[in-house]
């Protein structure tokens, strides 16, 4: 029983031979299974991460979260699921119906479409494609089409106004996300998710690059629109942004959307950065291994909620600096940095590990003096413009 | 199986509209104006600007896949060509094309 996965697939498929369906049908037919599970399995996580995430959240705000509704509140989103159910679905008047209809739809197949490339455990993987990280990055990508589709159909100049800026923001932070997943690749070999898996038996990649790292999390954070960088969607910005004319389940795909696209960002870095299937026997019982992918990602969301918890909500210019001036400048220097740095310690022996954190370490630090400099300068730049007031009023008391 | 939960809603749900419930939001006022406002200049700065990064992304993929497989003066090259781009997004900031009006 070391390999549970492959034995019920193999299993199913004799079973149907056996019938006498034909072998090709057979193999479609199980992805077509394989994927629908994989499809559900997600949607149904979807519950427990809501649950888990107003729970974490109200008690970061020193409240209890809901704990009526079943055991510790967990059916608490079964009742509001079914709540939605039962809205009525308004679609306002001159917008454009399938348009309207189908944006919620893309958004989520789009965010459900990423669990496809994801190795689950070794050798449990949807597809195995070796352009695997280039697909995700395009799939997300979907999901901003989706929101485009809201944004527009609505017959609302705020759901146009929000979907713009949405669009702004995912977009801009796309850029250090594909800037800081080429690190991995460098380093792993391959832009394949289980290669990339593999590549990290000897030392996991959050420590060979820890910079990078940190930049696609927040990034990531950015792109799927939580907070702090939640100005699109929270109810006081904006009139709550391009989901506004949305009542009913289609508002509630949009949220649960959001929701899956947040874990799967936390099971993205759990793959790249942290090993993914990775850990001690992982090898020989692929079920530890997705055990140790679930955890690992559900640490990561953890993290996630805890920023949101945590930080108050930017504004949308300071969210365009912070990636334009920032971000992507750092993603840069450190992709540069790592490039060459990695290429000479391999030729010249040293060891490449401590070559790459010394390097992002002094980056970090170069980083932090060029912040300093900049914030002392804004500062004497506003005590300068205070000095003359000062002056004045004590002209005028004399 | 996005569809399935939309699809029981339309099923499930009640439809009585009438003209109030039809009209679009605006903050609880009749609405002033076009739906279609217009797009702002700056968006399409962005668009424009990230673009060109992604391009630039296209092309570094198969450089970073074949990395191992590199000699240092190759790596140097491909160092280059984000410098050069670098330096284009230096030229957009000093320009003030990255403000947001």
């Amino acid at each position: 029983m070391s390999d549970p996965f492959t034995t019920i697939g193999q299993f199913i498929k004799d079973l149907l031979i056996g019938i006498g369906i034909d072998a090709v049908v057979t193999d479609v037919a199980l992805n077509i299974v394989g994927a629908v599970v994989l499809g559900g399995l997600v949607g149904a996580a979807a519950i427990l991460l809501i649950w888990a995430e107003r729970k974490l959240v109200a008690r970061i705000q020193d409240r209890l979260g809901p704990n009526r509704v079943g055991p510790f509140g967990l059916l608490q989103t079964i009742a509001d699921a079914l709540k939605l159910i039962t809205k009525e679905v308004l679609i306002p008047r001159g917008a454009d119906r399938y348009v309207f209809i189908m944006a919620p739809l893309v958004v989520v197949a789009g965010v459900i479409g990423m669990w496809a490339v994801m190795p689950l455990a070794p050798g449990l993987i949807g597809s195995d494609i070796n352009v695997g990280l280039l697909y995700v990055i395009a799939i997300g990508a979907i999901g901003t089409l989706g929101i485009i589709m809201a944004g527009l159909s609505s017959n609302n100049k705020y759901a146009l106004l929000g979907a713009f800026r949405t669009v702004a923001q995912m977009l801009s932070y796309t850029v250090p996300i594909i800037l800081a997943l080429l690190i991995p690749v460098m380093l792993a070999g391959s832009m394949g998710m289980s290669t990339i898996v593999e590549a990290q038996r000897s030392v996991w990649f959050i420590f060979l690059a820890p910079l990078a790292a940190i930049i696609f999390f927040i990034s990531s954070i950015a792109e799927v629109g939580r907070a702090p960088f939640d100005l699109l969607e929270a109810e006081s910005e904006i009139v709550a942004g391009f989901h506004i004319e949305y009542s009913g389940m289609a508002f509630g795909m949009f949220f649960v959307g959001e929701f899956i696209h947040a874990f799967t960002i936390g099971a993205l870095f759990a793959v790249i950065f942290l090993g993914g299937w990775q850990g001690p026997g992982a090898e020989s019982f692929p079920l530890l291994g997705l055990f140790y992918f679930v955890a690992k990602s559900f640490l990561m969301y953890f993290v996630v909620i805890w920023i949101r918890g945590t930080f108050p909500r930017i504004r949308i210019d300071q969210m365009n600096s912070f990636n334009w001036k920032f971000i992507t400048p750092l993603a840069l220097t450190v992709f540069v940095v790592t490039a060459i740095l990695d290429k000479l310690s391999v030729e010249a022996g040293f060891n490449r590990t401590a070559v790459l954190l010394a390097a992002n370490a002094i980056i970090v630090l170069g980083t932090l003096f060029l912040l300093r400099t900049h914030a002392r300068s804004l500062r004497r730049r506003l005590e300068v413009t205070d000095r003359p007031q000062i002056q004045r009023s004590e002209a005028a008391g004399d | 199986m996005a569809a399935l939960p939309i699809a029981l809603n339309s099923i499930v749900s009640p439809r009585k509209p009438n003209k109030t419930k039809l009209d679009t939001y605006e903050c609880g006022i009749e609405t002033v104006g076009d739906a279609w406002v217009q797009l702002k200049g700056q968006y399409y700065i962005f668009g424009l600007i990230f673009l060109i990064f992604d391009i630039e992304a296209v092309f570094l993929f198969p450089w970073a896949v074949a990395y191992d497989r590199l000699q240092f003066y190759m790596v140097l090259e491909g160092v280059l060509f984000i410098l050069i781009l670098a330096g284009g997004l230096a030229y957009a900031w000093r320009k003030g094309a990255l403000e947001w009006v």
